[in-house]
């Protein structure tokens, strides 16, 4: 008896755990929830410093606190892949690939995989842009070759929404937000892979479709 | 002394040979041709949390950008409506049909010439930049009707800027807290 009110309490504090901290993408499936893959957030935008050139954001393990963010590591049995498509079918005709080893994040493309969707392998026609993977409160590594360039380390989430209370309106106990709200990720770290790329590596289209993937070595 | 003349070469040479080809770590030739499989993906922000169901969500994950219409479009709509059950169209003069169906790919279009931002009141998804109050914005699209003035409650978090400033040169994101 007193194991099931056991059990039922820790499935209560999961449950509400769980339901309380989704995000932009932070934990948004089981699968994913609380490991090295987790995606919380992708950006796609003209470089302020170069008009030329396009950003790409991707964040990983979202939701760390200043005093956990020294000991969050990029898995180095984890590939990040940024997947661009230039002529409109939502399949990728180039990708940006990440993977991590040994301090060092070493960043292929673009470059038109060898085969498309769920599989990938590192795709090294495009060349490889390399940093070293900046620690917690030191400056920045920027790592440039080809014009592109590569940072990866922890950064504050850039993300903002008051969460919180959004949660309080789907489970009925409001019925709108505050004014002014209070942003539930303020105070948090993820872990960044940023790259800067020449637009003209990116194909002649004048729209493209992006996304990013996280995926494991099989 | 021809021996050892002879041992060094061969020596040398077994060396210059690792050099070029022994290299387990030359970034450049993956020694094992290590496949990689899918586990999370994204486009537009929060798409996975806010429109698929709980027992989908690895599914809509590990489907690739160009088959989630097919799976998850019906889906949408019926979280559309569950949401906001009095949906008609949005500022953006969709029906609850083709808005779904248009998010059920989740793919961020991104401009290459000119403004990249996810809304900015005259550009609508020509990419997502940082201080871009995404959120409100999908709010908004979801609860505000067809002149987004509807359900005033619920169009606007309120939270509307990063609680660090971005920085104006790479990598952009601001230092960790």
């Amino acid at each position: 008896m007193k194991k099931k009110h056991l059990l039922l309490t820790a499935l209560i504090l999961l449950a509400t755990t769980v339901g309380i901290v989704w995000a932009a993408d932070h934990i948004d499936a089981p699968g994913v929830t609380s490991t090295t893959s987790d995606i919380t957030d992708f950006y796609a935008f003209q470089s302020p410093e170069n008009p030329e050139n396009m950003v790409f954001v991707a964040n990983l393990q979202g939701l760390l606190a200043p005093a956990a963010t020294a000991d969050a590591r990029f898995d180095e049995q984890v590939m990040v892949e940024f997947n661009i498509d230039n002529n409109g079918d939502a399949v990728e005709d180039l990708v940006i690939q990440a993977t991590f080893k040994d301090g060092m994040a070493r960043v292929y493309g673009p470059a038109a995989p060898s085969e498309t969707g769920l599989v990938s392998r590192v795709e090294t026609d495009g060349g490889m842009v390399e940093a070293g993977i900046t620690s917690y409160g030191e400056p920045a590594i920027i790592g440039s070759d080809k014009g592109m360039k590569v940072f990866a380390g922890p950064r504050d989430d850039p993300f903002f929404f008051d969460f919180a209370q959004y949660s309080e309106i789907i489970a009925g106990n409001a019925s709108s937000f505050n004014n002014p709200g209070s942003d539930t990720f303020a105070g948090t770290n993820v872990l960044s892979l940023v790259v800067e790329v020449p637009k003209s590596m990116l194909g002649s289209a004048s729209t493209l479709n992006t996304w990013v993937e996280s995926k494991r070595k099989i | 002394m021809k021996n050892i003349l002879r041992t060094g070469i061969l020596i040398l040479a077994t060396m210059a040979l690792c050099f070029t080809s022994c290299d387990e770590d030359d970034p450049m030739t993956p020694a094992d041709d290590s496949r990689y499989m899918q586990e999370d993906q994204m486009g537009r922000p929060a798409i996975n949390t806010v429109f698929v169901d709980a027992g989908d969500k690895d599914a809509f994950n590990t489907t690739t950008p160009s088959k989630q219409g097919a799976a998850f479009a019906d889906k949408f709509q019926s979280k559309l409506l569950a949401l906001n059950p009095g949906y008609s169209t949005n500022a953006l003069g969709l029906d609850a049909e083709t808005f779904t169906s248009v998010l059920a790919t989740d793919v961020l279009t991104v401009a290459t010439e000119g403004k990249t931002t996810f809304f900015d009141g005259n550009n609508v998804l020509t990419g997502r930049a940082l201080s871009d109050d995404v959120v409100s914005v999908e709010l908004l699209l979801i609860f505000g009707g067809p002149e987004g003035t509807g359900n005033p409650g619920l169009t606007d978090d309120h939270v509307d800027a990063n609680d660090k400033a971005f920085l104006n040169s790479f990598p952009y994101l601001a230092t960790p807290h």
